[in-house]
């Protein structure tokens, strides 16, 4: 096979499908933000390979570059966020986060 | 030739990292893949022609997110939290909806002709004007907001006259109010641990 | 555009593949050949300044350091040191987390030598010569660091688990001042092309950015202040501080794992100098403009290849020079300061040198402005050399209409 954008196309999509079930199925809150930051990951490899071999040109890797942005954003808030959850339940388990639970 | 085995090296080593974030159990292991998966990420991007892509995923990315990252590891993970086990029914489900999931991102990637979107007879490379096949000239440009669109030659019928200098402000506004908002944060965490816990190491 | 080390390299794979039969073996081969000789220069300097630490910090501490080994300076001490290293026995502690543990020097290591890749030592001689070279070269430094806290962590101690964390803390702090004093050059060059950056600094000294004007010449001095905290050099070795932590990130590791770390540590300082003379001190120009004009001048006949070879070792002679001149700095600087408290390294930075970074780098950005009622483009009056030429402008970028029909002539080396 070629390095075609086939190729590229599903390694995105390991790393997207890897991230989706590393966030549903971690309970340590830390290891549901690594999911997160696959997922963004996957979408800009796609974004990327797209602007490679299709008529996206350079947007695709603005995009891509958009998002690299956000999510160094992203994981400095919801680390911040865990944290916070770590001093006030003294666990990182976001499954014992359960009290506002009716 | 030398491109494909690249590729292939780089595709095994950020699949395979990907992969191992879900299996692995421990959490410094799982940061430790997550960080081999970004930065195969980023010589993928080279691949690609993407070279300040590439650069911005190494520099941000895995020097500065995941660094971030693992220090939250760091300070969470003692003892008992470094290893949260699932249960076996709740491996099995996962990895039953994973491959599902998979198989049909899967189906549609192989499916659809991608070859009437082909655009390969014009790479970026040529497309950015720049005899090296640099891009971060033609990037910066446009995140500048000058119409480098009609330098490139793709967009020239659509007339875009602002490039992406808006989403570039709006992306320093937010990184800004984020800023503000973690060390907000981060002050409270403080102050409430330090007779707790005698502050933060 | 001069003759690249990635030229040499192409030039070596058609000389194999002719010799071979073989793309792929010629290629790997060339391969092999060109990562030996950036490891060379990786390797070379951090020899060097181990023996020259030992050196320095003997005589500033009223002794000789080492005497016995190599006649009569002890030039041999590196390779005495490297070689009672490698005869150590590997431990690995039981607490330790067994592969990573493993790992970790290898990460540091393969930071700290990929950074030499976008390091120009004389005209030319660069590995990958790229428009983002000095982006990429601090994208793969700043890899460093991960080594570092996963050395830290994996150890299974509580001074290492501390040292990694300090080193954490510490380098996410410090890469933000570092960044925008290095972006300070970049405003005055206009690139972020290191070989680029160090041609435009050739002629007279006044040519030399660090000169340019006032602001760049501050960031100098706050940049190699971050630079050496980057390197975790002291008085910024909080990591390894050992009258707190034992060795730090250290403690648990022995033999050439060790070692890996040191000559990591050694050849980073080299490329942290490296990047500052490049960027502030003129590269591989002597600030003479007699003869910087004679040895970028252009070369013509049969003996041009030959001539502009000697030139470009002459310069590299200087760039070496120059960047271990910087290096001798730091070591002074080591033995001489005492080691910060770990609150007092976070507050030099985050409250003196951001807000100081930022300064500079608002008035070097409003510099030319100002400099432009005055009619002129530098505060020395007509720059020479390369400098003569007008900055880019935005409307001297290249556009569709006078691209060249060799624009595909991409040499295929962006890979990592």
């Amino acid at each position: 096979m070629d390095a075609s954008l086939t190729n590229y196309l599903l390694i995105g999509a390991v790393m997207f499908v890897s991230g989706v079930v590393c966030m549903a199925t971690k309970r340590n809150g830390i290891a549901v933000l690594m999911g997160v930051e696959l997922v963004l990951n996957g979408a800009n490899v796609n974004f990327v390979a797209f602007s490679r071999h299709t008529s996206l040109g350079l947007d695709g890797q603005i995009v891509s570059l958009f998002v690299i942005v956000l999510a160094a954003a992203e994981a400095a808030v919801a680390l911040a966020i865990a944290l916070n959850f770590y001093n006030n339940y003294q666990t990182i388990d976001v499954d014992r986060g359960d009290k506002l639970q009716g | 030739m030398s491109d494909q085995a690249l590729f292939w090296i780089f595709a095994i080593l950020a699949g395979g990292g990907a992969i191992g974030v879900v299996i692995l159990q421990d959490i410094v292991r799982m940061a430790f893949s997550l960080i081999i998966s970004l930065g195969s990420t980023a010589g993928l991007f080279f691949l690609l022609d993407a070279d300040f892509v590439a650069a911005t995923q190494l520099l941000v990315y895995v020097g500065g997110t995941l660094v971030l990252l693992i220090f939250g590891v760091m300070l969470t993970a003692s003892g008992p939290f470094r290893r949260i086990q699932m249960s076996s029914g709740e491996t099995f489900v996962g990895a039953a909806v994973g491959l599902l999931f998979f198989s049909v991102i899967a189906f549609t990637v192989i499916d659809v002709e991608w070859e009437t979107l082909d655009r390969s007879h014009r790479p970026v490379a040529e497309a950015t004007n720049d005899e090296t096949g640099n891009t971060s000239r033609a990037i910066g440009l446009r995140l500048v907001g000058i119409p480098a669109d009609t330098e490139v030659g793709i967009h020239k019928d659509r007339g875009e006259k602002t490039g992406y200098l808006l989403p570039f402000e709006i992306v320093s506004i937010h990184l800004l109010v984020v800023l503000v908002g973690a060390a907000y944060l981060a002050r409270a965490k403080r102050q409430e641990t330090s007779e707790a816990a005698g502050g933060d190491a | 555009m001069p003759p690249t080390l990635a030229d040499t390299a192409t030039t070596i794979q058609s000389i194999l593949q002719g010799w071979l039969n073989s793309e792929s073996l010629a290629m790997f081969l060339a391969a092999v050949i060109h990562v030996a000789l950036v490891a060379g220069f990786f390797g070379l300097p951090a020899g060097i300044f181990i023996w020259a630490e030992r050196k320095i910090s003997g005589r500033i501490q009223d002794r000789l350091g080492p005497t016995r080994v190599g006649g009569k300076f002890g030039w041999l001490q590196a390779i005495a040191d490297g070689g009672k290293l490698i005869q150590k026995e590997d431990l690995v502690p039981e607490a330790a987390d067994g592969p990573l543990f493993r790992v970790a020097p290898y990460v540091v290591v393969v930071s700290s030598l990929a950074a030499f890749m976008f390091l120009p030592f004389s005209d030319g001689w660069i590995a990958i010569s790229l428009d983002i070279g000095l982006y990429l070269m601090l994208a793969v430094m700043s890899l460093e660091v991960i080594g570092v806290i996963l050395a830290g962590y994996a150890s299974g101690s509580k001074w290492a688990l501390f040292g990694g964390m300090r080193e954490a803390a510490q380098m996410v702090s410090y890469e933000i001042p570092m960044s925008i004093c290095v972006v300070i050059p970049i405003i005055t060059a206009g690139s972020l092309n290191l070989n680029e950056i160090g041609g435009l600094q050739s002629g007279h000294l006044g040519n030399w950015i660090i000169f340019h004007d006032p602001f760049s010449f501050l960031a100098f001095f706050v940049y190699f202040v971050c630079a050496t905290a980057s390197c975790k050099r002291a008085p910024f070795d909080l990591a390894e501080a050992e009258s707190e932590l034992v060795a730090g990130f250290l403690t648990e590791y022995s033999g050439f794992r060790w070692s890996f770390f040191f000559l990591a540590e050694y050849a980073s300082m080299f490329a942290v100098c490296g990047i500052a003379v490049l960027l502030f001190l003129g590269g591989w120009h002597t600030g003479i403009p007699g003869l910087d004009g004679i040895l970028d001048g252009p070369r013509y006949g049969s003996d041009a290849y030959v001539w502009t070879w000697l030139a470009n070792a002459l310069g590299f002679g200087v760039f070496f020079g120059k960047a271990s001149l910087l290096v001798c700095v730091q070591i002074w600087v080591r033995w001489t300061l005492p080691r910060l408290r770990i609150d007092q390294v976070m507050m030099t930075c985050l409250k003196y040198l951001v807000p100081i970074s930022c300064v500079l780098f608002l008035g070097a950005v409003i510099w030319p402005l100002a400099l432009s009622f005055s009619g002129k483009t530098t505060i020395w009056g007509t720059p020479t050399g390369e400098r003569a030429a007008p900055t880019m402008r935005l409307d001297s970028i290249p556009g569709p209409a006078d691209q060249s029909p060799t624009a595909s002539t991409s040499n295929g080396e962006t890979g990592p």
